[in-house]
């Protein structure tokens, strides 16, 4: 997506290309913002085909999923008229859209529970709206990923560039094996490890609670949140440091590098400046992502500590069968990864002048 | 300016400091590499003085490059198990540059002597303006400059080198700029500091020829009015022909022939000068059929050929009994300050010349 979109500018008379043509920038967001639209148009459609169109192709009933097991045929009927999933499927499909954009009403005669906009549909656990759920969890999953990120920025980008300052020295070595061994563990072992660890074998971490909130009591907020920062961050903070390593590595031996030393530099700005300016852009691209998809859950690391955030919720909506859950997760973790590919690629044209956005 | 002990000397002065503005003496860059050890620049000495040029001329490998950043210290990891060894004396204004420390070299660095490097889109950095890496290198030697003087001086400069609109293109991108601006540019970048030494790397080579004319026209120019000491590397002797007041030609590590530009072009005592002008095109006289290639390839560092190095290329070598396979020739004074390193006689390489290579040229 990114590369058919950004394109190095062609040489222009004068001034920067971007700061030259506001309008031309303005337009490009616009448009990119109306593919944000269609994309998350397309997962709804995917998303709604797979769990309402299947079932329905293969004669199986979705209300079966909202009622208890042993629940009288004239209760599942109700409930069936309340969630319109008595109506074509069409119908379902332009009530579930309807329902994003404008909110919709389940009613069954007196029975009447309004959904507000943007309506995901009523999760078949809680009986109550999913959009009011995942704004609920959402700054849980928030929270881990901001934490994650910046123990990752600063560790994997860090060790990332002293590997590199001191290629093939014990400290690059040793880095480079930690970080093929935090790509390659998964989350539910380092993250499992961890806790036996400090919270079982040393103590010095207590159980984790996912009751505990940060205006409630910031320092039980913080020791419940620390070993899935470390975990988290510990997998992407492998990548980034072997990203970092390889990027200044290759930056190292360009020519501008030694043209900075050539005009009498100091060793420290050659590197911090000239070097690490263009070793970040391509880190910045992928942290961009990373964050993006980040955003809609962490689904091991919630579910290995526990924290009720997105990752929690899609998982349980998982099992559970909880299918409208499901969906508003798809969707929402879809919109911050679109959205983070434009933030990236607006960010892009910042850092880089030679990109120009058309 | 006045960060720099420019008063003090760098090494004791108990080595005798040369009275020319800049002296290499018997300079050895030898790299160690896992074929072995990569001979780079081998023994090599020359002198230049204040407001001098010297040209100096060699193929891909024959360490002329080397040798330019040995002189600005640009050596990475000198020192070091896998870097260069590096021996021998520079006297750059009777300051020894081999055995002074990093720090003392960098502050000399783009402000006593500057470079030009070969291709100015590579050597700028694509994500500052021309005119930030301009100011930069300024400020790092002018430590109390203003920021706005020293983007005046920036604009001053970007005028000074050709650039139309310098106001305005001192905010452009590298990328934004041509070939030729962009050496401009890259010019400027190396005078911001008055430098009296400028050391320009093969400065048309990624240029093309028009353009080629025009940035050596503006070396020479400015060679005049700044009073700077130039060195111009090339493998085209073409590149030197009206600029260098010397030329130095470099083959395998070793110089081989060096001398005044114009007994060089009229009187070369080397085969291997022979070749080279015969490989050049010459507008100055009639049209020869073909241009005539140096045969063969450059040597491997490594491994150099016994003797001579140039003796598998050298079409005379069997006209010498063997000596040229087995003994390296010295550089020997040919002509007053005219020196050569071959072991044909004298009077067996004037014949030669006038015989053999003069009428095709």
């Amino acid at each position: 997506m990114k590369a058919g979109r950004v394109r190095p500018a062609a040489p222009t008379r004068g001034g920067r290309p971007t700061a030259g043509q506001p309008t031309a920038v303005l337009l490009y967001i616009v448009r990119r913002l109306l593919n944000v639209v269609v994309m998350l148009l397309v997962v709804a459609t995917i998303t709604f085909g797979i769990f309402f169109l299947v079932p329905w192709l293969q004669h199986t009933d979705p209300v079966l999923r909202y009622v208890g097991k042993n629940a009288n045929p004239v209760a599942i009927e109700g409930i069936k008229v309340k969630l319109g999933l008595d109506k074509p499927i069409y119908e379902q499909f332009w009530l579930y859209l309807k329902g994003l954009v404008a909110g919709r009403s389940y009613n069954n005669g007196p029975d009447t529970t309004w959904c507000p906009a943007p309506c995901m549909g009523i999760s078949t656990q809680t009986q109550t709206p999913v959009w009011g759920q995942l704004t609920g969890d959402f700054p849980v999953t928030a929270w881990l990923a901001a934490g994650a990120a910046t123990l990752w920025l600063v560790f994997g980008v860090g060790t990332g560039v002293l590997s590199a300052l001191r290629k093939r020295s014990v400290l690059d070595r040793v880095t480079m094996v930690t970080a093929l061994a935090g790509v390659s563990l998964p989350v539910y072992f380092t993250g499992l490890v961890t806790s036996a660890l400090f919270v079982y074998n040393l103590g010095w971490l207590p159980e984790s609670d996912p009751g505990v909130t940060l205006a409630d009591d910031p320092v039980a907020w913080f020791q419940n949140m620390l070993l899935p920062w470390i975990t988290l961050a510990f997998l992407f903070a492998a990548t980034y440091a072997r990203l970092t390593r390889a990027t200044m590595l290759d930056v190292l031996g360009e020519d501008y590098i030694r043209t900075a030393r050539a005009k009498g530099l100091r060793e420290g700005k050659v590197i911090g400046k000239h070097a690490m300016r263009a070793t970040m852009t391509p880190v910045l691209t992928v942290f961009g992502m990373d964050l993006g998809g980040l955003l809609g859950g962490a689904i091991l690391t919630e579910n290995v500590f526990n924290l009720h955030g997105l990752g929690y919720d899609a998982l349980n909506g998982i099992t559970k069968n909880d299918l409208p859950m499901i969906m508003g997760v798809t969707l929402f973790a879809a919109f911050f990864i679109v959205m983070a590919n434009l933030i990236v690629d607006l960010l892009y044209a910042v850092v880089d002048p030679r990109v120009r956005l058309a | 300016m006045t960060d720099t002990p420019s008063t003090e000397p760098l090494v004791d002065l108990a080595k005798d400091a040369p009275s020319e503005f800049l002296a290499v003496r018997d300079l050895r860059v030898h790299f160690p590499t896992d074929d072995g050890v990569v001979k780079s620049v081998d023994g090599l000495s020359f002198t230049l003085e204040r407001g001098k040029t010297l040209g100096i001329v060699g193929e891909s490998g024959s360490g002329k490059s080397v040798t330019s950043l040995s002189v600005m210290g640009l050596h990475r990891n000198v020192g070091k198990k896998s870097g260069p060894r590096i021996s021998g004396e520079i006297w750059l204004d009777g300051k020894e540059l081999v055995g002074a420390s990093p720090e003392e070299v960098r502050r000399l660095r783009g402000q006593k002597m500057a470079m030009i490097f070969q291709d100015p889109l590579t050597a700028m950095h694509p994500f500052y303006s021309v005119g930030h890496q301009i100011i930069e290198g300024y400020r790092q030697h002018h430590p109390d400059a203003k920021k706005q003087q020293a983007r005046d001086h920036a604009i001053q400069l970007l005028d000074r080198v050709g650039i139309p609109q310098p106001d305005k293109r001192v905010d452009s991108y590298p990328h934004e700029f041509s070939g030729g601006m962009r050496q401009r540019a890259m010019i400027a970048m190396a005078l911001a500091n008055d430098p009296s030494l400028l050391i320009a790397d093969e400065p048309t080579t990624a240029l093309d020829v028009t353009v080629q004319a025009q940035i050596l026209d503006l070396i020479r120019d400015l060679q005049k009015e700044f009073g700077s000491s130039v060195i111009i590397i090339t493998h085209d002797l073409g590149v030197v022909a009206e600029l260098a007041d010397d030329i130095l030609v470099m083959y395998g590590g070793k110089c081989v022939e060096k001398g005044p530009a114009a007994d060089l072009f009229d009187k070369p005592e080397h085969p291997y000068t022979w070749g080279l002008l015969g490989s050049m095109p010459r507008i100055d006289r009639d049209l020869q059929d073909r241009l005539i290639p140096v045969k063969g390839s450059p040597p491997s560092l490594i491994n150099l050929p016994s003797g001579c190095a140039f003796n598998p290329r050298c079409p005379y070598a069997e006209r010498n009994e063997g000596r040229c396979t087995s003994e390296v020739p010295e550089l020997v004074e040919a002509a007053p300050g005219h020196r050569a390193a071959c072991h044909l006689p004298a009077e067996t390489r004037h014949r030669i010349f006038a015989e053999e290579i003069a009428p095709r040229l």
